[in-house]
């Protein structure tokens, strides 16, 4: 018996709610991105699989689109983690909560 | 595609995603990290993507886990403890996890097996990159300068 696409979709969805978990529960702007990389990776993992899974046309878009989403997610993660040191140098902490000063 | 390395491989993505998401030292969850994406990579392999497997191991383990990791060395001041869990956050990621699943096990047309396929060669990608996507491709060239030029304006020292 090999893996069905359902398989594969309930191992990316719980890649995503583990990425959303990270986001949303720790205080630490860096774990925010690594919850943010799961969830790109997560929805790579989606395209992957539906293409496995669909007639075969002659060009492979999923693993296109894969390609593209890989080399976004890179340029993400490099300005993000600028964006962190820079807001280290100013504030002297990446605690996200004690970052409020634009609180009104 | 065998389900014994499907089900080992799943074990394995899930447990490292889920102590990347829940350790307390920022080193420790950012090696977990790694690791779970080493198990997407060998997801791709299984589904026979094997270049977009490659390319995120490179792209991944080799830049954005090592990028991390200097972030951490270079913003260490508070050595990287994270007490405290916000549980509002939890519970909402447990919701979407449910309704998700909900979704995923309701529609029937996904239980489906692979057809057979023809195998995906560096060739293929290669003509199908430089026919019908071009345009995408020097965008995302576009978009990497722009964000590399970006990333060294920010964090560049300000003269006093």
């Amino acid at each position: 018996m090999t893996p069905t696409l359902q398989a594969f979709l309930i191992v990316s969805v719980a890649l995503f709610s583990i990425g959303l978990l990270a986001v949303l529960s720790r205080r630490h702007a860096i774990f925010i991105l690594i919850g943010i990389e799961m969830m790109l990776a997560a929805a790579n993992l989606n395209f992957v699989a539906f293409w496995r899974f669909s007639p075969q046309s002659q060009s492979p878009t999923g693993v296109m689109i894969a390609i593209f989403s890989i080399a976004i997610a890179a340029a993400e993660a490099a300005v993000g983690l600028a964006l962190i040191i820079a807001v280290y140098r100013h504030y002297h902490t990446t605690n996200v909560d004690h970052l409020d000063q634009l609180k009104g | 595609m065998n389900s014994t390395a499907f089900a080992l491989i799943a074990i394995l993505t899930l447990a490292a995603a889920l102590a990347a998401a829940t350790l307390q030292k920022l080193m420790h969850a950012t090696l977990s990290f790694a690791v779970a994406l080493v198990g997407v990579a060998a997801f791709f392999f299984l589904l026979g993507a094997e270049f977009v497997g490659l390319v995120l191991i490179f792209v991944y383990i080799g830049a954005v886990a090592v990028l991390i990791v200097f972030t951490i060395l270079l913003t260490r001041r508070e050595v990287g403890k994270d007490r405290g869990v916000n549980w509002g956050g939890a519970v909402l990621a447990i919701a979407v996890f449910g309704g998700l699943m909900w979704a995923v096990l309701k529609s029937q047309s996904v239980s489906i097996v692979a057809p057979h396929i023809r195998a995906l060669t560096v060739k293929r990608i290669g003509e199908t990159l430089m026919t019908g996507y071009v345009w995408p491709l020097q965008c995302v060239g576009l978009l990497l300068t722009s964000a590399l030029i970006g990333a060294l304006v920010l964090v560049m020292e300000e003269k006093r």
